[in-house]
This record gives structure tokens, C-alpha cells and sequence, in this order.
């Protein structure tokens, strides 16, 4: 579980998190949704630590983030994987050197067995026959599940995910919410991921948090946001054609 | 005024970052061994020929300059020979390969900072200035000498050349001036410069590279102001270091 308490961020005198507190659970997927440039990386690269908050607290099952000692805050970095949202692999490495490098980094297994627990990540995200290819070899979605593999190589109980399915067709934008959901059961981690992609809200919605111009507006699970009062949240959702369909199938049920 | 001071703090600071024991040293000789392929090996074919056609040169054009009957043949060997060891093959060699390597430094880091790899690296709770810059510092101190010992060799080697092209020499006064007077304090002299030199060239360019913010435009010119820079400071440390060590 990671507990965020009274979150604020500034840049240059221009307050992007408000006041932000909210609960991320074990064992689920966590979205934080909203508009374009309404903080959603600002708020995951604060709760991971790459980002400095003015103030507010983060706590990892308890053990809080700021202020923690260089030791302490390497030993929770190892139980941390992360999905950038270009996906952040290493252009001079091949796939599997990419999923291996976490492994080689601070794993003190042999070499064979970096490579078959590596191996066994890309099984895991179906990409088994794209190790030997450089990232400009692959495609946009393959990208996305080899950053995948590469964040789950050392067991991690988190995972953060900055719109794991931006610029994919939606049918892989599907299959790899559902690998994320996934592996977040399997592995019983504590899942956040970003977007504003409406398909992930009703597919692995388990518990949202909306977001609006760095305020935290609305927070409840996919089967209640479709039912929501909150004018804002209406507002972003019903943007999208395809919430309209499902609201109006929902009414013709009832 | 505040804004350079700011900038050197910043610089310091990487530093002190960068220049720690590796997290793992198998990592740290991988890395190593890499850059000293990518930033050393791989100038090797401009150094040789930059090195040869200025040899070549600076033999004729002295040759041209002190064509008088006061003054020995073998002059033009012994001055050729002088400001090739003294410096075109440590200052000079270093001001083009500042342009090279220092490009290629920015650029790599920088793209790595815009690209989030280096976010993915820290996040992983490895020191990404450590694993990224001090094996391409160390990389470049270690194969610069070897840089600077081939330009000296190709150097000469070009010079020798003109002395068979030129009629106003003839190779054996050349070589004689080759060998006269000769004080091997100048190629350590050349060898010292230019360590310090690769320290300029890698550090500025990971510094410019790694605080790069923005997009692909921003990164060249981030590589753009590393070699500009690097270029400064190399004419600096040179009129320093030459005072301190020649005078
Ligand atoms: N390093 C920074 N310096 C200054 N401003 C920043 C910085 N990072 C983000 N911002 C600002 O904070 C705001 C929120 O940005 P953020 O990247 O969190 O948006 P987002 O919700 O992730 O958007 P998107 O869906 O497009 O990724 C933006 O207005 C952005 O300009
Ligand atoms: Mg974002």
C-alpha cells in the first residue's frame, strides 16, 4: 500500500498538486486519470521520489519516503519498477541486455541464471523471440512490454505505469492493460498507473483517482464512475463516445 | 555573473556525484571498455590523418619561412618537430577531438535524460551520474595518451614526408633536425596536457548532456555549448598548465 498525504508541487510559482492525499492498494491496479497537463506524471515522479515535493508526506507500507537515509531509500528503489512513458529503454542495449541490466545491476546470481530469470520476464510479456533486436528494432507496443519485463526482472511490489498505452492500436493498448493487471495479482504489487485512456478506466478501473488541473476531484472504482455525480469527471469521461455507449447500455438495463 | 556561478555549482555537484565507487564494478569495466572503444578507438583514423597533412604542413610552411643561407637546413626538422610534441598533438588534437568526443557525450546523455533512461536508471536505485559519466571520464583520460602518442608518431611521419617533396630540404638535415636537441620532458609535458584535457572534454559534455531539459532541439544545443566550452577552458588549462610547467 502507498499512502500519499497533502501533496503539493510548485514549478517557477505555479502550483501544479494541490493538496493531494490518496490511498494505493496491494494487489490491484490504481489509475490516476485526468486531461492532458492536469499533473498526473508530476504526481507519480513525486511519489516515487524523482521529483522533490514543496510538502506532503509518501509512505511505502508504512515506511516514509521523504527524508529517508541513502541506504534505506536504494533498498526500496530495488522494490520499485517503473514504466516510462516513452518507455525509457536503453538504446545501446539489446532487449535482453535491457531486462537483464536491473538483474546484473544488483542480482548475485550467475550469469546463466540472470539470463533464464530475463528469459523468463520476456516469456511472461510474449516476447520471446525479440531478445537479440536494439528497441529502434521494435515496434511501439513491443517497446512497451519489453519496459514491462524489464520493471518486473527483480520481483518488485511496486509498479508505476506513466500511460502504459499511449500511441498503441487499441487492441494492444487491451492486451497490455491486461498483462499489467495481471502481473499485479500474480504478484500481489501495489499498482499505479497513469492515463486518460478510457478503455483502461472500465477494463482494470479497480481504484481511480481523478484529477483535475492538479486538484483531486473524485476517487471510486470503475463501476462507479460510469454513475458519478461530479460535474468534472463527467465532464472528462463523457468526452469520450465510448462512455456514452456504456452509460447509455447501463440505462437500458435498468 | 550568477548564472555561470550557478552553473559551476551545478557542475561540482555532478561531479562529486559521478566520481564515486561503482555500484558494481563488473558494470563499471563493461561500461569502461565500451567507451574507451566508442570515444578513443574510434578517433584513431582522424587523429592519424589531421596529424599527417598538418606534419606536412607545418614542414613546408617553415621550410618557406626560413629559406635564408644565415640559418641551418636542419632548423626546419628541429621546429617542426617542436611544435608538434609542444603542441598540435596534445592542445590542438584535443581542441578538434573536443568537437568530436564532446559531441558525442552530450548528445548521448542528453537524449538519455530526454528519453527518461536516466530516470529508468535512478529509479531502479542505481547512481546514474556514476554509471553514465565516470566510465567515460575515465575511458577518455586512460586513451588519450595513446591519442597524443599517435599524433606525435603521424605527425613527424608527415613532416618527414615533405621533406622529400620540398626541394628546399632534404631528408637527412630534416632528420638530423629531428634528433637535435631533444628533450623528452616535452612529450610528458604533451601527455600531462592532454590527460587533463579528456577530463575537460568528458566531464563539461556529460555536465551540458545530463542537465539537457526540453526536447531533441535542446540537446543540440546542449552539445553545442559543451564544445564551445570544453574548447574555452582547454585554451585556459593550456596557457596555465604550460606556465606552471615550462616557465
Ligand atoms: N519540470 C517541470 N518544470 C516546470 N513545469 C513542469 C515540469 N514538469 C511538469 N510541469 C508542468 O506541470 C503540469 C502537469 O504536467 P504533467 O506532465 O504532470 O501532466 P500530465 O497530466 O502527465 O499530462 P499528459 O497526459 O500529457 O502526460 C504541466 O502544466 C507542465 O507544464
Ligand atoms: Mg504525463
Amino acid at each position: 500500500m502507498i499512502e500519499v498525504k497533502n501533496l503539493t508541487k510548485s514549478f517557477e510559482g505555479r502550483t501544479v498538486l494541490h493538496n493531494i492525499s490518496a490511498v494505493f492498494e496491494t494487489g490491484k491496479t490504481n489509475l490516476i486519470i485526468g486531461r492532458s497537463g492536469s499533473g498526473k506524471t508530476v504526481l507519480l515522479k513525486n511519489s516515487i521520489g524523482l521529483i522533490q515535493p514543496d510538502s506532503g508526506e509518501i509512505f511505502y507500507d508504512g515506511r516514509k519516503l521523504i527524508g529517508m537515509g541513502k541506504k534505506e531509500l536504494n533498498i526500496l528503489r530495488r522494490e520499485m519498477g517503473m514504466l516510462f512513458q516513452g518507455s525509457a529503454l536503453f538504446d545501446s542495449m539489446t532487449v535482453l541486455e535491457n531486462v537483464m541490466f536491473p538483474l546484473d545491476m544488483f542480482s548475485n546470481d550467475s550469469y546463466k541464471e540472470r539470463e533464464k530469470r530475463a528469459m523468463f520476464c520476456l516469456e511472461r510479456v510474449n516476447l520471446l523471440d525479440a531478445e537479440h533486436l536494439y528497441p529502434s528494432e521494435i515496434s511501439g507496443g513491443m517497446m512497451k512490454r519489453a519496459a514491462i519485463a524489464r520493471a518486473i526482472a527483480l520481483k518488485p511490489r511496486y509498479l508505476f505505469c506513466d500511460e502504459p498505452n499511449s500511441g498503441l492500436d487499441p487492441k494492444t493498448a487491451l492486451l497490455i492493460d491486461d498483462l499489467i493487471h495481471d502481473i499485479t495479482v500474480e504478484y500481489k504489487m501495489t499498482t499505479i498507473i497513469n492515463t486518460h485512456d478510457m478503455n483502461s478506466v472500465i477494463n482494470i478501473g479497480e481504484n481511480i483517482i481523478f484529477i483535475k488541473e492538479g486538484i483531486k476531484e473524485w476517487q471510486g472504482d470503475k463501476h462507479q464512475v460510469i454513475n458519478s455525480n461530479n460535474e468534472a469527471l463527467n465532464d472528462f469521461i463523457f468526452a469520450s463516445d465510448l462512455f456514452k455507449k456504456v452509460k447509455k447500455a447501463g440505462n437500458h438495463k435498468s | 555573473m550568477n548564472e555561470s556561478l550557478h552553473r559551476l555549482g551545478e557542475y561540482v555537484l555532478l561531479m562529486k556525484k559521478a566520481i564515486a565507487i561503482p555500484d558494481r564494478w563488473s558494470m563499471f569495466f563493461k561500461q569502461l571498455i565500451r567507451e574507451i572503444y566508442k570515444l578513443g578507438v574510434d578517433s584513431l583514423w582522424i587523429v592519424v590523418i589531421i596529424s599527417v597533412f598538418i606534419g606536412t604542413v607545418i614542414a613546408i610552411q617553415i621550410s618557406l619561412n626560413i629559406n635564408s643561407p644565415l640559418i641551418p637546413k636542419f632548423t626546419i626538422g628541429y621546429t617542426t618537430r617542436e611544435i608538434i610534441l609542444l603542441e598540435f598533438s596534445s592542445s590542438i588534437m584535443c581542441l578538434i577531438l573536443a568537437g568530436k568526443v564532446g559531441s558525442n557525450i552530450a548528445s548521448e546523455i542528453g537524449t538519455m535524460r530526454i528519453t527518461e533512461q536516466i530516470d529508468a536508471i535512478e529509479i531502479m536505485g542505481v547512481n546514474s551520474a556514476n554509471f553514465l559519466i565516470m566510465p567515460k571520464i575515465i575511458g577518455l583520460m586512460l586513451f588519450i595518451p595513446v591519442l597524443v602518442i599517435f599524433s606525435m608518431f603521424t605527425g613527424i611521419i608527415g613532416g618527414i614526408g615533405a621533406s622529400y617533396l620540398d626541394t628546399r630540404m632534404t631528408p637527412s638535415s630534416f632528420e638530423y633536425g629531428l634528433q637535435f636537441y631533444f628533450n623528452s620532458f616535452y612529450i610528458w609535458y604533451s601527455i600531462i596536457k592532454s590527460v587533463v584535457y579528456a577530463f575537460i572534454i568528458s566531464s563539461i559534455a556529460a555536465y551540458f548532456g545530463y542537465n539537457v531539459k526540453g526536447g531533441a532541439l535542446d540537446v543540440g544545443k546542449a552539445s553545442t555549448n559543451a564544445v564551445v566550452m570544453s574548447s574555452i577552458m582547454i585554451l585556459l588549462a593550456d596557457v596555465i598548465m604550460t606556465h606552471l610547467m615550462l616557465t
